[in-house]
């Protein structure tokens, strides 16, 4: 085959993908999605979709009816959109069984955009009193490149990927690019790792792309184990074809051949999803030998953990995905020289790995033009929590994340007030209401004592205690310490008696200064981040608290009464 | 071989994905048979290659989701993540003991309900959240639990 038959063979599919999406968009049918993401299904979306199509058929009408992701709106699930051909998107919130019937009825059947009814909606023509999408708090200041997908196509459907530009970077970069040009291109876009330690992905890939072993991998870890998180199973979920394509051409750049999605038992949506996504790009050659008949063949599949914080570790994600426990191994050797199955391996994130197909059609200039100094792009953000709009949005990096608390998420629900935000997840730790005045921005959330990490936000009102949150956290790290290091799994028990015993105000003076040495000899003693940081949470939250702590300790009192309260977690210490 | 173990070696074998490991058998087992019954620590360490029964059971032990006896009829999970936690996860937890009458974690006296904790459902935008037989609920409440429970055993 000679180049010219090779590109019109990318050419031929992304062609019949666009037919299917014009078809979608302007055929002649009704387009319903409701969206079943985890959110979704929380919200009761699932037990939607049978009811949808009785209504229907009771109705005689002919739709399509396709579950979609997360818009981001999760606050409002479920969240169904009706769009009739050529016409607006008209979204409905909070919907419930009983209003189904009124609004497939007046939207469809009467062709009626009942204000009422409707919250929100897209397109060019104007709808009185209905605001429009990008109108709203938590989509004004979107700018969207990984979620660019998420919640408009349908995850199961690799043909409604491609007719919104999908795998057409991969295109470019097999038969426009060496692997050289497309590792320049993710260097110079500045985007560092979105997993927690924001490390330069263009340079770790350099790592690997300079071992000259015949056998490499790339691993994709969607392990996400961090409470408050959602967004790498969201991603995964609402496009997982953007995480597909990722890896693919960070195979191409890296000259690696094998790639694995590691995901945790358990969260079917995404597992299934990704599962399909691999089966349909192997279907149209995009994954295998020889891809798009080029002369790169690279092959990908899920691996599963079980319930493991740590598994999300790099190295004990290896160790979990050979099938043994997941422990963290000892570095040096570093993965790209020893990783998985004793072979050189790249690790990233399902974030990091998400951008990179926009990054190698737009350029990594494009990319690094958006953002902030040194943290480049956008972040994917979690918010949670006792917020009036709970989400998932992506903003570009360099927002104050005041704003982001304050108009984005529309501040705190209810007639209370802001008390704490949690970032980072549990090894992350908490600020309070007055310290929120901070830019997006890895080296500005780290200097406060918070990290921005895997971009879980965490709002808490003035009825939560810290000591009693800050328990909870240290629970957490206790059960998920993995053992492997004395001075964490020891060190996060002891820490959690010393807590414990504060919260039954029982807490002595020495107490916080006890917490601190622990907390040293974890730091010092362990090979993970695990035990490394396994204090912050204890360190930020006496940092911004002191006096509440000083009211448990001192004055044997917890004005929020929480601690009064029964409280229940898992015992187990993993040995 | 007794049925039992027929169904174990099936379910290692008719494992889809080309990496076939001590980790992705368990798991597979647990998919197909709700538990991970004993005989599966020989089955595992034959089926995969230099693997002893102890490499089997340092795995099973680690992981929590494996059990090891038939699970019930009816599973709850509850989530004490730190947004289900400040939404009231506690006095769910709370509840749930009570209308289960159960002390802690684990079975009910007649083995109907199985009551688990979970570090996080993913879905923490609707804190709180439970899953009941593998399902997604949110925003549950005190009073919603009840009925929740009742309906599912
Ligand atoms: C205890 C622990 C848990 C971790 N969990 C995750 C996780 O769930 N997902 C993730 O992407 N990174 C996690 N990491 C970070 C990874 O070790 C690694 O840095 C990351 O996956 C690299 O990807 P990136 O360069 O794209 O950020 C964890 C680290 C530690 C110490
Ligand atoms: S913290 Fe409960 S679902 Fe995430």
């Amino acid at each position: 085959m000679d180049l010219v038959t090779e590109i019109n063979m990318f050419e031929s599919i992304a062609s019949a993908a666009s037919e299917r999406w014009n078809d979608l968009n302007s055929g002649s049918k009704p387009w319903i999605r409701i969206g079943t993401a985890l959110c979704g299904e929380a919200a009761g979306s699932k037990n939607l979709l049978p009811k949808i199509r009785s209504i229907l058929d009771d109705l005689k009408i002919d739709a399509n009816v396709s579950e979609v992701g997360c818009l981001g709106l999760c606050f409002a699930e479920p969240l169904m959109d009706i769009q009739l051909p050529g016409e607006n998107r008209v979204f409905y919130r909070n919907v419930s069984e009983n209003d189904l019937e009124q609004i497939l009825t007046s939207h469809i059947k009467d062709s009626k955009v009942n204000s009422d009814l409707a919250f929100l909606y897209s397109g060019d023509e104007d709808i009185e009193d209905v605001p429009r999408l990008e109108s709203h708090p938590m989509k004004a200041k979107e700018q969207r490149i990984s979620l660019r997908n998420a919640g408009d196509i349908d995850p199961y459907d690799i043909d409604q990927y491609i007719a919104n530009g999908g795998y057409h970077a991969l295109n470019k970069a097999l038969f426009e690019m060496d692997s050289e040009a497309v590792l320049n291109e993710v260097k110079d876009s500045g985007l560092r790792g979105r997993g927690g330690a924001a490390f330069s992905t263009g340079i770790k890939w350099s790592f690997l792309a300079s071992n000259n072993a015949p056998d490499k991998y790339i691993l994709c870890n969607c392990e996400e184990g961090d409470p408050g998180a959602f967004n790498d199973k969201g991603i995964l979920e609402s496009d997982p074809h953007t995480v597909v394509e990722g890896v693919i051409l960070a195979g191409y750049a890296t000259n690696a051949n094998y790639g694995y999605i590691f995901i945790r038992h358990g969260h079917d949506g995404p597992i299934e999803r990704t599962k399909n996504a691999i089966k349909q790009a192997y279907e149209k050659g995009l994954l295998g030998d020889n891809i798009l008949g080029s002369d790169f063949s690279f092959d990908m599949e899920v691996a599963l953990t079980g319930d493991s914080y740590v598994a999300g570790e790099e190295t004990a994600l290896m160790e979990a995905i050979e099938g043994k426990r997941s422990m963290p191994r000892y570095r040096p050797p570093f993965p790209a020289q020893v990783g998985v199955f004793g072979k050189p391996t790249n690790i990233n994130n399902v974030k990091s790995l998400s951008y990179v197909p926009e990054i190698i059609r737009n350029g990594g200039q494009w990319f690094s033009e958006i953002g902030y100094e040194q943290s480049k792009g956008t972040a994917i953000l979690c918010l949670s929590g006792a917020l009036q709009f709970t989400g998932m949005i992506e903003v570009p990096m360099g927002l104050n994340l005041k704003d982001i608390l304050y108009e984005v998420a529309g501040g705190v629900s209810g007639d209370r007030n802001l008390k704490l935000v949690q970032t980072g997840g549990p090894l992350g730790g908490v600020l309070n209401a007055d310290n929120i005045d901070l830019v997006l921005d890895y080296e500005t959330f780290r200097n406060a004592g918070a990290i921005l990490g895997s971009g879980g936000i965490i709002a808490a009102d003035d009825r939560t205690c810290i000591v009693d949150l800050t328990r909870s956290l240290i629970a957490f790290c206790q059960y998920e310490s993995c053992g492997k290091c004395f001075p964490c799994r020891m060190g996060m028990s002891h820490l959690l008696e010393v807590i414990e015993r504060i919260c039954d105000l029982e807490g002595t003076d020495e107490d916080l200064d006890l917490m601190r040495n622990i907390g040293e000899n974890m730091q010092a003693g362990s090979l993970c981040g695990h035990g490394q940081l396994g204090f912050n949470p204890v360190a930020s939250a006496i940092k911004y608290f002191p006096e509440e702590f000083n009211q448990h300790i001192i004055g044997h009192t917890c004005l929020t009464k929480v601690c009064n309260n029964q409280r229940f977690s898992p015992t187990r210490t993993r040995r | 071989m007794d049925v039992l173990t027929t169904a174990i070696v099936e379910a290692v074998r008719n494992q889809e994905q080309p990496t076939k490991t001590v980790l992705s058998s368990l798991l597979a087992i647990q998919d197909a048979m709700g538990y991970i019954p004993k005989q599966s620590m020989e089955v595992v360490a034959s089926e995969v290659p230099n693997t002893t029964v102890n490499d089997v059971w340092a795995v099973a032990s680690f992981y929590p989701n494996f059990k090891f006896e038939p699970r019930s009829q009816c599973t709850v999970e509850i989530c004490w993540g730190p947004t289900c936690h400040i939404a009231g996860a506690m006095e769910i937890f709370g509840e749930a003991l009570n209308v289960l009458e159960l002390e802690t974690e684990g079975k009910t006296s007649d083995g109907s309900v199985e009551l688990d904790f979970n570090t996080c459902l993913g879905a923490c935008a609707q804190a709180p959240v439970i899953s009941v037989n593998h399902h997604l609920i949110g925003r549950v409440t005190k009073n919603t639990l009840k009925d929740i429970i009742e309906k599912s055993k």
